[in-house]
């Protein structure tokens, strides 16, 4: 699983770039030249901020979807004023006593700082084009978006959330995979979430898996591939195993687009690739068209236990 | 400890044998608990020791292989079948890592393709719908890295696995007889009851893999730190909630005397079974599902717990 984040951690920098500096830095930062300007990393065009971000951070010229923080994806997805966060307050301590360089609750402490979040998740409630929703989002600015036992309670307590309230779930990635921090207990959270899946899926209740960049290892092997749907941004890097373990292991240099949403969408391993701009709208009307059958249970409908 | 082994072996009066017996029991057992946690990965690597076939040769009566996942290949890293265990028929899943090197390349050391996990999934389908209690052996360094398994989807493969296994209303038993490697491993081992061979160890990540991710270059001492702060060996995983019980091996490890660790395997898996004999096919699935949604639960935070952490 972790493996991932090997590569990750490689080209952590270079996909995403600056446009999603942490708010803090770009406040104390000033009107620094890398506060106007931004470069893109696929076509190297140097753009204005403001004009890159007016577009949904995405490059004005190319096409290529930079990283988005929390707070972007969520002014993007959620209708204006609908976000409502929940279990904001779980978290984890050290279950294994773990230490590397740095032991894990140093770790944790950093992470929790920088990003102003106690774990690499938000779940909450929202609002898609006026459709009510249980909404996901991975935080990749926090320990690369793995996942320990919080990101895999809040998620699974989401499911079991919007199975109660009769709602469709909406959950977008961006994760390296499985957090080694926590052990074998990480690796249990990817079952714990595939099991609140299948209960929502017997409620018929929709559930629509967005990948953004990057979704490995144990993230991809659980829920970010276990939608009724599962979209894709462009150019999003999703696999199993790391690039870098792959080309060790096979030693071959592996093309450059391997792992990218177009080549899971030419193996047939993705339903469809949406750009951002045209992901709410999209979002919404899936949406409608599934729930339109009349197979789901109302809000709090007993017909979630029938089959 | 050979050479108590030696005396056993020859013939001797009875409660001397008896004496001996306990005699190596002790040693072994200070042996094993003394064993670093890398030393324990070795060990639960270990090609001699007793693989799925063996407990199928050793545990299960009319074994018939079945192949192939109906949409690519048949994986060898993956045997399933149907057999009797004592009188009941069963499913069985497991790893296949192999024992000569021929056998090891042709199985890939036991780390499937897509289209084992999708072989795996046929038979939990079978279990499920003929109400067959299934029964799984997990032994794999983890899934296959490759670009075959990319195109072919590894994740999706594993995660549709995840979630089949969770919702199956017939009971699941896990048992890890060697190494248990993340995802790969887990995709066979959402059960009921999850075993663990004395010597065996479980992982989200290898020892190797994580010291490789964490300190870039991961010579031998990193890989033994590491090792040790993953806590994968039985009696870690065990306080942490994640296995439930710890079959024990004959002195030296399960490869020392493959018969007798099958017969001690199939006792705890006959008892475990047993136990699940009165609960409804429901009733097998949401304890499944509680069980995994109880897992590190322990461990958050809030108001009013502390910070909990395991000794050691
Ligand atoms: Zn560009």
């Amino acid at each position: 699983m972790a493996p991932d984040e090997k590569s990750l951690h490689d080209n952590d920098k270079s996909g995403r770039d600056s446009v999603t500096a942490d708010p803090q830095t770009r406040e104390d930062a000033g009107e620094s030249s890398a506060d106007i300007w931004v470069k893109c990393p696929a076509c190297k065009e140097v753009a204005f901020r403001k004009e890159v971000e007016r577009n949904l951070n995405v490059c004005t010229r190319c096409g290529f979807h930079f990283r988005l923080s929390v707070e972007q994806r969520l002014a993007v997805t959620a209708d204006r004023g609908s976000w409502r966060e929940l279990l904001a307050d779980v978290a984890i301590g050290d279950p294994l006593g773990f230490i590397d360089s740095r032991p894990y609750p140093m770790r944790l402490a950093e992470a929790r700082r920088s990003t102003g979040r106690n774990d690499a998740v938000v779940v909450g409630l929202a609002r898609i084009v006026g459709r009510r929703v249980a909404l996901g989002v991975m935080d990749f600015d926090f320990m690369g978006g793995s996942m320990g036992t919080v990101v895999g309670e809040k998620l699974a307590r989401l499911f079991a959330k919007a199975l109660h309230e009769g709602l469709p779930v909406v959950v977008f990635s961006a994760s390296g995979g499985a957090r080694m921090q926590e052990g074998a207990l990480s690796l249990m959270q990817m079952a714990k979430v595939a099991a609140a899946i299948g209960r929502l899926r017997d409620a018929r209740l929709p559930y629509i898996s967005v990948l953004c960049d990057p979704t490995t290892g144990g993230v991809a092997a659980s829920f970010a591939t276990l939608g009724d749907l599962n979209l894709a941004e462009p150019g999003a890097l999703v696999g199993f195993a790391g690039r870098r373990v792959i080309e060790q292991t096979t030693n071959r240099q592996l093309p450059d687009d391997f792992q990218r949403a177009e080549f899971l969408l030419n193996h047939g391993m993705i339903d469809a690739i949406v750009e951002r701009r045209a992901m709410r709208s999209t979002l919404a009307q899936l949406l409608a068209m599934l729930t339109a059958g009349g197979r789901a249970p109302g809000r709090r409908g007993r017909s979630a236990k029938a089959r | 400890m050979l050479a108590i082994r030696s005396e056993l072996a020859r013939d001797s009066g009875s409660s001397e044998r008896v004496r001996l017996a306990r005699e190596l029991r002790d040693v072994s057992k200070q042996w094993s608990s003394a064993l670093a946690p890398m030393d324990r990965v070795r060990l639960a690597r270990n090609p001699a020791r007793p693989q799925t076939l063996d407990y199928v040769g050793l545990l299960i009566r009319d074994f018939i292989e079945i192949h192939g996942d109906r949409r690519f290949a048949d994986d060898p890293a993956i045997v399933a079948g149907l057999g009797y265990f004592g009188t009941r028929p069963v499913a069985i899943v497991g790893h296949q890592r192999g024992h000569s090197t021929s056998e090891r390349l042709r199985r890939n050391f036991g780390k499937p393709h897509p289209e084992g996990y999708r072989k795996a999934a046929r038979l939990y389908l079978l279990a499920h719908r003929f109400g067959l209690p299934l029964i799984t052996f997990v032994d794999t360094q983890g899934a296959e890295p490759g670009v075959g398994a990319e195109e072919r989807g590894q994740a999706e493969a594993i995660a549709a696995n995840l979630e089949l296994m969770a919702r199956l209303e017939t009971p699941v038993i896990t048992c890890i007889i060697g190494e248990g490697g993340s995802g790969g491993a887990l995709a066979l081992a959402v059960a009921n009851v999850v075993l663990i061979q004395e010597n065996a160890c479980y992982s989200v990540i290898t020892p190797e893999g994580c010291a490789a991710i964490l300190f870039r270059s991961a010579g031998p001492e990193k890989v033994d730190d590491v090792a040790r702060v993953l806590r994968l060996s039985a009696a870690d995983l065990k306080a942490l909630g994640v296995v439930d019980e710890i079959v024990t091996e004959p002195a030296g490890g399960a490869h020392m005397d493959p018969q007798a660790a099958a017969r001690e395997l199939g006792a705890v898996l006959r008892r475990s079974l047993a136990r699940m004999d009165r609960m409804t096919p429901q009733a097998l699935r949401r304890s499944r599902e509680a069980k995994f949604a109880a897992m590190g639960s322990p461990y958050l935070l809030d108001d009013c717990l502390e910070n909990r952490r395991l000794p050691g």
